[in-house]
C-alpha cells in the first residue's frame, strides 16, 4: 500500500483480526455444540461452527499474503 | 426536554457471555497498537491529513465507503427499512451509486489537480475567501456536533442492547478515537475504517442468511410480510411511488429521482469533506477515480445487510416495532429491528463480533468527523486566518492538538444531546442545510468558468437561508407549508428533507447564474486546473479496457439499472 512510508498493509490488520475472531467464534461453537443456547433460532444450524472457520481462512490467508516483510 | 428516567428506562436487549466481551476487549487492543504503530509515519501535514497520498484506490475506496456506514446509518436505516419497507433501499441506490460514479469520474480529477487539502480549500482556489469561510467554518461547527451525536448514539445504543453505564461508553469510546486518531491522524483514520468494513460485513451478514433460511428464500418473506401485514406493500422500490399517497413514505418518485438522486446525494457524495477526504488520499489521479467506483460496488450492496433484515423483522419477530415516540415499557422501537435480529441468530462468540461491529461503525465515525474537523480547521481556519507562515511540523502539532480539542467539545456536544434529546434530529438536520447548496456551489464552480467570486459565495448564502427557511416554516405550521414546498400534505419527514433538499440547491444556482451576469470574471490563468474548459484531465488512454475507471462505471450504472428492474 505504501511506497514511500513502507507501512504494513492494512491487509494484514485485517487478516488478524479475522484469525483471532475466527478461532474464538469457532471453538465457541464447538463448547456449544452439544448444549445450542436455546433463545437463539436456527441453533441447530451450528453457524458459529463454520463461519468462524471461514473466518479463520480468509484471516489466514490475508496474514500469509499480506504478512510483514513480504514484497 | 424529555427526562432523563424516561430516556433510559429501558430493557436491556442481549446478554454477553466471555468469549463476547474477549472479543469485543481484543478490537480495543488492536485499534489502539495500530494506532501507536501508525504514528511514526504521520510526521508532515500531508501524512497527518491526508495520509501521505499514497493510498491504493481499494484502501481509499473501501475507507470512502465505511465512512458512511456507522452505526448510526445502520442502525437507522434497518429501523427505516422496517417502517417503510424496501423503498428504505433508494438510500443505498439512487442516493448513492450515480453520485459516486459522478464523483470518480467528473469531480475527482479537479479535486485532485488541485492539489487541495480539503473541499472548503478547493472553494478558497476557484471562489476566493469568502465562499470558502462559509464552508470551512459550517462544516467545522456541524462536525464536531455530529461527532457528539455519535458518540451520544453510541452510548444509548451500548445502554439499551447491552446495559452499560452511559458515561463508561463516552469516555472509553472517545479516548480510544482520540488517542488513535491524534497518534496517526488520517493513517489511522483509514485503517480503522477499513477494519469497520470488514467487521460490519462479517457481524452483520449472517442475519440475512439466517433470516432467509428460516423464511424460505425471499418469496417466503414476502409471503410471511403479506400474512402479518395485509394488504400494505414493504416489497417494491418504485411502483409504489405513483402517487404520495400510495407509500408508507408519502414521497412522489420526484423526490426521489430530484430531491434525492439528483441533488442531497450529490450534495453529500461529491462535497462532504468527511466522504472526500478518503478518496484525496489516493496515490494518483487514477486511484481517485477509481476510489469511489470500487466503494460503489460495494454501496449497492450494504442493503443486504441493512434493508433485509428491517424486512426480515417484518416477516419473523414476533411482535410489532412502534416508533420512538410512542414506545412504552415491554416495546421495541424501529431502530431496535438490527440488535433484536441479530440476537434472534447469533449465540455466544457470534454476538460479540455483531456487537463489536456496532461499536466500531460508532468509532469510525467519531474518527472520520475529528478527522475532518482537524484538516478543515488547521488548513482552512487556522493557517488562512490566524497563522499563515508557521513550519509544516506546526500544522502538524495543531492537527494532533485539535484532534484532542475536537473530541473534548464532541463530548460536550454529546452530554447536550442527552439533556436535549431533540437537539439529535436538529443537528442532523442542520449538516443537511448546508450540503445541498455546496453542491450547486461547487459544480458551477467546476463546469462553467464564467462563475465569479461574489456569485459563489452570495449563490451559497442564499441556498442555505433558503434551506434554513424552509425547514423552519415546515416544522413551524406543518399543516400550511409542507404541502407547498413537499408539494403534498401527505410526505413525510424523509420526503420533506427530499424537496427542501432540491429548492436550496435551485435556488444557490439561480442566484450564482444572476450575479455571475452582473459582475466580471477571473481571467482564464487563474482558473488553470480548476474548472473543466481550463483543464487537462488525464486520460487512461494507453491502459487497458479492466484498467480504465470509466468501464468501471459503465459496470456498475448497468448493475445499478438492473437491480432497479428487478425490486421495481
Amino acid at each position: 500500500m505504501s511506497e514511500k512510508h513502507h507501512i504494513i498493509p492494512v491487509w494484514f490488520f485485517v487478516g488478524v483480526l479475522l484469525l483471532v475472531y475466527g478461532v474464538m467464534i469457532f471453538v465457541s461453537g464447538l463448547a456449544a455444540w452439544n448444549n445450542p443456547p436455546p433463545d437463539v433460532q436456527l441453533a441447530e444450524l451450528h453457524a458459529p461452527v463454520w463461519w468462524g472457520a471461514l473466518l479463520i481462512i480468509l484471516g489466514g490467508t490475508y496474514c500469509l499474503l499480506f504478512r510483514p516483510g513480504k514484497a | 426536554m424529555t427526562p432523563l428516567p424516561a430516556l433510559f428506562v429501558v430493557q436491556r436487549l442481549v446478554h454477553l457471555r466471555a468469549v463476547d466481551l474477549a472479543i469485543i476487549v481484543f478490537y480495543f487492543g488492536l485499534v489502539l497498537a495500530i494506532g501507536f504503530y501508525l504514528k511514526r509515519f504521520a510526521e508532515t501535514g500531508e501524512d497527518f491529513f491526508l495520509a501521505g497520498r499514497e493510498m491504493t484506490a481499494w484502501v481509499a475506496g473501501l475507507a470512502f465507503v465505511s465512512a458512511n456506514l456507522g452505526s448510526l446509518e445502520l442502525l437507522g436505516w434497518a429501523g427505516n427499512a422496517y417502517q417503510y419497507g424496501i423503498m428504505a433501499a433508494h438510500w443505498y441506490w439512487v442516493g448513492a451509486i450515480p453520485a459516486m460514479l459522478f464523483l470518480g469520474i467528473v469531480m475527482m480529477p479537479f479535486y485532485y489537480i488541485s492539489k487541495t487539502h480539503s473541499v472548503p480549500g478547493y472553494l478558497k482556489l476557484r471562489y476566493g475567501s469568502e465562499a470558502s469561510a462559509l464552508s470551512a467554518v459550517t462544516f467545522a461547527v456541524m462536525t464536531i456536533l455530529m461527532s457528539g451525536v455519535n458518540m451520544y448514539a453510541m452510548a444509548v445504543v451500548m445502554e439499551v442492547v447491552l446495559g452499560w453505564n452511559l458515561h463508561f461508553s463516552i469516555v472509553v469510546s472517545s479516548l480510544t478515537v482520540g488517542v488513535y486518531v491524534a497518534a496517526g491522524g488520517l493513517f489511522s483514520a483509514i485503517f480503522n475504517e477499513v477494519l469497520q468494513f470488514f467487521l460490519i460485513w462479517f457481524g452483520a451478514l449472517l442475519i440475512p442468511i439466517l433470516g432467509l433460511v428460516e423464511t424460505g428464500g425471499w418469496s417466503g418473506m414476502v409471503a410471511r410480510i403479506h400474512q402479518n401485514f395485509p394488504g400494505r406493500d414493504f416489497t417494491h422500490l418504485w411502483s409504489p411511488m405513483h402517487s404520495f399517497s400510495s407509500n408508507p413514505m408519502g414521497i412522489h418518485w420526484t423526490g426521489i429521482v430530484f430531491g434525492l438522486g439528483a441533488v442531497q446525494a450529490m450534495g453529500y457524495w461529491t462535497t462532504d469533506f468527511l466522504v472526500v477526504q478518503r478518496v484525496l488520499s489516493a496515490k494518483d489521479v487514477r486511484s481517485a477515480k477509481l476510489a469511489p467506483i470500487i466503494g460503489s460496488f460495494f454501496k449497492m450492496a450494504v442493503p443486504l445487510i441493512v434493508i433485509l433484515p428491517g424486512l426480515l423483522g417484518r416477516a419473523v419477530l414476533p411482535f410489532h416495532l412502534v416508533p420512538a415516540s410512542e414506545v412504552q415499557p415491554g416495546q421495541f422501537k424501529y431502530d431496535d429491528v438490527l440488535p433484536l435480529m441479530l440476537a434472534r441468530y447469533c449465540g455466544p462468540g457470534l454476538l460479540g463480533l455483531g456487537i463489536t461491529a456496532l461499536v466500531a461503525g460508532f468509532m469510525a465515525g467519531m474518527a472520520g468527523n475529528v478527522s475532518a474537523f482537524a484538516t478543515v480547521w488547521t488548513y482552512d481556519i487556522y493557517r488562512p486566518y490566524l497563522r499563515r507562515d508557521a513550519p509544516d511540523q506546526h500544522y502538524v502539532s495543531m492537527g494532533r492538538w485539535c484532534t484532542m480539542i475536537g473530541l473534548f467539545i464532541s463530548i460536550a456536544a454529546a452530554y447536550v444531546v442527552m439533556r436535549f434529546a431533540s437537539m439529535m434530529d436538529y443537528v442532523q438536520a442542520l449538516f443537511g442545510f448546508f450540503i445541498a447548496p455546496l453542491f450547486g456551489t461547487v459544480l458551477l464552480g467546476m463546469l462553467w468558468k464564467r462563475v465569479t467570486r461574489m456569485a459563489g459565495f452570495l449563490g451559497l448564502l442564499a441556498g442555505v437561508f433558503s434551506s434554513v427557511t424552509i425547514f423552519t416554516l415546515m416544522k413551524l405550521d406543518p399543516e400550511r407549508w409542507v404541502k407547498v414546498f413537499a408539494l403534498s400534505p401527505e410526505a413525510k419527514g424523509l420526503a420533506q428533507d427530499m424537496y427542501q433538499a432540491l429548492w436550496s440547491c435551485v435556488t444557490c444556482v439561480l442566484v450564482t447564474v444572476l450575479v455571475t451576469a452582473v459582475t466580471k470574471p477571473r481571467p482564464d490563468e487563474e482558473l488553470r486546473g480548476l474548472v473543466y474548459a481550463l483543464t487537462e484531465v488525464p486520460r487512461e488512454e494507453h491502459a487497458s479496457l479492466f484498467h480504465k475507471p470509466l468501464f468501471w462505471a459503465v459496470v456498475a450504472l448497468i448493475l445499478f439499472i438492473v437491480l432497479q428492474i428487478i425490486f421495481w
